[in-house]
């Protein structure tokens, strides 16, 4: 954990993580990384679906199934998708490979890039430990950086926080 | 006279933060980190970035495509 004492003006955050999925892996991993950035002192709790992001190999899944407003830049403009059609056989897996090359084409950050920049900057990774037992995570496939907690854990360092996400 | 540069160019938010705050770390007080990037968002990211940790952003300037900052480190 970055130690703000000596630093003036040192801001702290804490961002509940719940979900895994490609996309939504985004928001709390970008936030956390820049506030650390910018000498926040950074928590993320990662519980229930947003725990295997902690995991030591990431495999992370998109979908636009129950997302109408995900619009893919296609041939200058832009491509909605049915429900009907994101649950083709095949669908969901292509649209997660267009998503990742998007990503790499436009120069945004991976997943694993980002993490690894929380690592550095030490932003403090508490695992959930009901969910760990819940879905039957074991510790040893998850980075040796997580740190296991739960709810009182988080509370504890959420009531010294200037900001509190849920993402 | 920068005493070091950092390509930024074709990185996305928030890569050219991160980059330059790990060059930062390892630059001693009163160098000028030059920093070179594409992202039309850096601009407003860097002045907010600054502004918050104290390293003083001395130049803010535009080449056509390529955004161009000077740091100096705090």
């Amino acid at each position: 954990m970055l130690d703000a004492k000596n630093i003036e003006n040192a801001k702290s955050m804490s961002i509940i993580v719940t979900k895994g999925s490609l996309d939504w892996a985004y928001p709390p991993f970008i936030l956390g990384t820049t506030a650390a950035a910018m000498d926040v002192d950074v928590t993320m709790f990662f519980t229930f679906y947003g725990l295997p992001l902690l995991k030591k190999e990431l495999n992370l899944k998109f979908t636009p199934l129950g997302n109408p407003a995900m619009e893919m830049p296609m041939m200058g403009g832009h491509m909605a998708m049915p429900n009907i059609v994101g649950m083709l056989p095949g669908v969901g897996a292509a649209a997660g490979t267009m998503m990742k090359n998007l990503i790499k084409k436009k120069g945004v950050a991976s997943i694993e890039e980002l993490r690894e920049a929380a690592v550095e900057a030490e932003v403090k990774m508490i695992g959930c430990q009901m969910t760990l037992d819940l879905f039957e995570y074991k510790r040893e496939d998850m980075i040796d950086e997580m740190e296991i907690g739960g709810a009182a854990t988080y509370m504890e360092k959420a009531l010294q926080s200037d900001i509190n996400l849920f993402i | 006279m920068a005493d070091q540069t950092l390509n930024a160019e074709g990185l996305n938010c928030p890569l050219p933060i991160l980059r330059a705050k790990k060059a930062i770390k390892g630059m001693s007080s009163g160098q000028i980190l030059e920093i070179r990037a594409t992202d039309p968002g850096s601009v407003a990211d860097f002045a907010a970035f600054c502004n918050q940790t104290g390293n003083a952003l001395v130049s803010s300037s535009s080449e056509g495509d390529i955004y161009k900052f000077e740091i100096k480190v705090s």
